[in-house]
């Protein structure tokens, strides 16, 4: 490795790797990281009617004087309106919420998948990225079609008679946890399997021989040992789970509070552009812990199961 | 060993199978009915694909994603891969940090932020001379490109990850230059990620609804936001046969992807045997 790098450094030159590196890297610079210091500065100014809909920040005065105008405005809105607050904390209890249940699905299909034979593995893991292939605003409008009142679901409960009445699930928060999972359920199916096909097997044939049952070597050697694919899945729903706009939208109920929900309204319905952006900074501060988290467990264990 | 027999794993992989594709199942069955009424069965019809088929405005927004998603998976991979190499391959260098960082961020920033950020970044540079004045095709490419060439990124490094650098070692200690070495060696072994994280980023472009929203101007409609806005309004029929067919393309390309890139996998690994066997035998 060393060897090629020196190698790699002699003959490419240092301006050929430079240039390399740079591309991505200037590309990532202008529209990752720099709009995020726009958002930040437009969260620190006034609203206005006009176009853009925000006062700037410095002005040249006549004076040749640079004038500097922040206003913290924005942000203790946020602070004093409930309303912020609640879609905050019920943001953070469905995403909650949401990944737990997306862990209890995708663990069994995970160890599954890794404990199927070699023949089967490939196929199984193709049927598990499929969906997720698919348009996903097509997989959440699925649900509408099963769970409205006239629906599929509906309609077998009561061809079999057993209920009479249809059950009201559509505009529910039962509707969107059902559509966070469905949607999120590959993320954290592949990580734990790219963790769970690496485990030795003789660990757990040894503890089966010294007397374990295999229930209780799975608790002991296979659960700890998952612990990183299961916090890389985790991140991977959680995060994107907390700013989910479109299912809690379709599926989910008109009273449902969801940030994504208010910072979009904040931003189309009000065009309240630097409220907007003080929403956006604020659920980007809640995000940094567990986005450093996913940066520790890697991204790459996510990424490894999705070219199957 | 009686773990591996046992009969729960399997049920309970059936079971999450049937979630994972009894929603898909049902949009298409259903794209074929014949009654206005979504959830009752009226007899098998095509009727929703000519009526799909005659609705202009959903054609052109179908063509407009089409474009876009074709031209930003082209620009997401290139990039994408060279950040993948660069990560995997570069070693250390001032900015790695901040540069895996900036790749792995997008796959998991929830998507109202970042269109919300690319859209301001685009209205507080539209004075600028070579930025687009108006926003649409050009802004939704440039958005969808710093999504997606994440993923593109993410597939490549963990396939350059997953195999050693000896074949590039040895091309370049014969004297290989090392863009030779990359065409020559490094390509051919990471095309089938390229290609994987092609398609990825043309699905995911062309299923993009929020950062689309946000960085589209009032005139333009994609595909997406078109569906969102009937689907607001309830299920139609027409939506059915519109989904059928996009689940159909987007399957077809990913099993005609992956039954082609076993068979190069698989040719690719007998001639590595076959290299190493001719290596021992001198």
């Amino acid at each position: 490795m060393v060897h090629t790098l020196s190698l790699l450094q002699r003959r490419f030159g240092i301006t050929g790797r430079r240039l390399v590196i740079a591309v991505p890297w200037v590309w990532l610079l202008l529209f990752f990281l720099i709009p995020f210091l726009i958002v930040l500065e437009i969260s620190f100014a006034h609203t206005r009617l006009g176009v853009p809909p925000y006062t700037p920040l410095w002005e040249w005065t006549s004076e040749h004087a640079l004038h500097l105008s922040l206003s913290a405005a924005n942000y203790l809105f946020l602070a004093r309106e409930t309303l912020y607050l609640d879609a905050f904390l019920s943001s953070m209890k469905v995403a909650f919420i949401s990944t737990f249940f997306c862990l209890l699905v995708a663990y069994p299909m995970a160890y599954g998948i890794a404990r199927a034979s070699a023949r089967w593995r490939n196929t199984l893991l193709l049927l598990v990225v499929l969906p997720f292939w698919t348009s996903f605003l097509v997989r959440v409008y699925a649900w509408i079609g099963l769970l409205r009142n006239n629906g599929l679901i509906n309609n077998v409960l009561m061809g079999l008679g057993l209920i009479h009445e249809p059950i009201v699930m559509m505009q529910t928060d039962f509707a969107m946890y059902i559509g966070i999972v469905y949607s999120y359920l590959p993320f954290m199916i592949l990580p734990l399997y790219s963790n769970l096909e690496k485990h030795d097997n003789t660990l757990l044939e040894a503890a089966v021989n010294l007397g374990a049952t295999p229930f209780k070597a799975f608790l002991q050697i296979t659960l700890p040992l998952s612990l990183p694919g299961m916090i890389a899945g985790s991140m991977l729903v959680f995060i994107p789970a907390v700013g989910e706009f479109v299912i809690p939208r379709l599926l989910g109920g008109n009273n449902t509070l969801m940030i994504g929900r208010v910072l979009w309204d904040e931003f189309f319905n009000n065009r309240n552009w630097p409220e907007a952006s003080a929403v956006a900074m604020t659920l980007l501060l809640v995000l940094v812990l567990p986005i450093m988290i996913f940066q520790r467990y890697q991204a790459r264990e996510a990424g490894a199961g999705l070219h199957r | 060993m009686s773990y591996r027999r046992s009969r729960v794993l399997p049920a309970l992989l059936a079971m999450g199978f049937a979630f994972l594709y009894i929603p898909i199942l049902s949009v298409i069955v259903y794209s074929f009915n014949n009654s206005r009424l979504v959830t009752v069965w009226g007899g098998f019809s095509t009727r929703w694909y000519g009526v799909l088929l005659a609705d202009h405005r959903m054609l052109e927004a179908a063509w407009l994603s089409l474009r876009i998603a074709a031209v930003s998976a082209t620009i997401a991979a290139v990039l994408g891969t060279l950040a993948g190499l660069v990560l995997a391959r570069f070693g250390q260098f001032r900015g790695r940090t901040i540069l895996s960082g900036m790749v792995s961020a997008p796959l998991v920033m929830p998507e109202v932020i970042t269109g919300l950020s690319l859209l301001l970044l685009f209205v507080a540079f539209a004075p600028l001379p070579f930025v687009p004045d108006e926003r649409g095709f050009s802004t939704i490419v440039i958005a969808h490109v710093t999504l997606t060439m994440a993923y593109v990124a993410v597939i490549v490094q963990s396939r350059l990850s997953s195999l050693d650098d000896s074949l590039e070692e040895a091309a370049m200690d014969l004297g290989a230059r090392p863009e030779r070495v990359f065409i020559l060696i490094t390509l051919p072994i990471i095309a089938p990620a390229i290609a994987s994280g092609w398609l990825l980023a043309f699905t995911l472009s062309l299923d993009d609804l929020v950062i689309t929203t946000f960085t589209a101007g009032p005139s333009t409609s994609t595909l997406p936001m078109m569906i969102f806005s009937k689907v607001r309004l309830g299920v139609t029929p027409e939506i059915n046969a519109l989904a059928t067919l996009m689940i159909t393309l987007v399957a077809l390309l990913v099993v005609a992807a992956g039954v082609l890139m076993a068979r190069k996998e698989k040719t690719r690994q007998r001639d590595m045997y076959l290299a190493q066997g001719a290596g021992s035998a001198l």
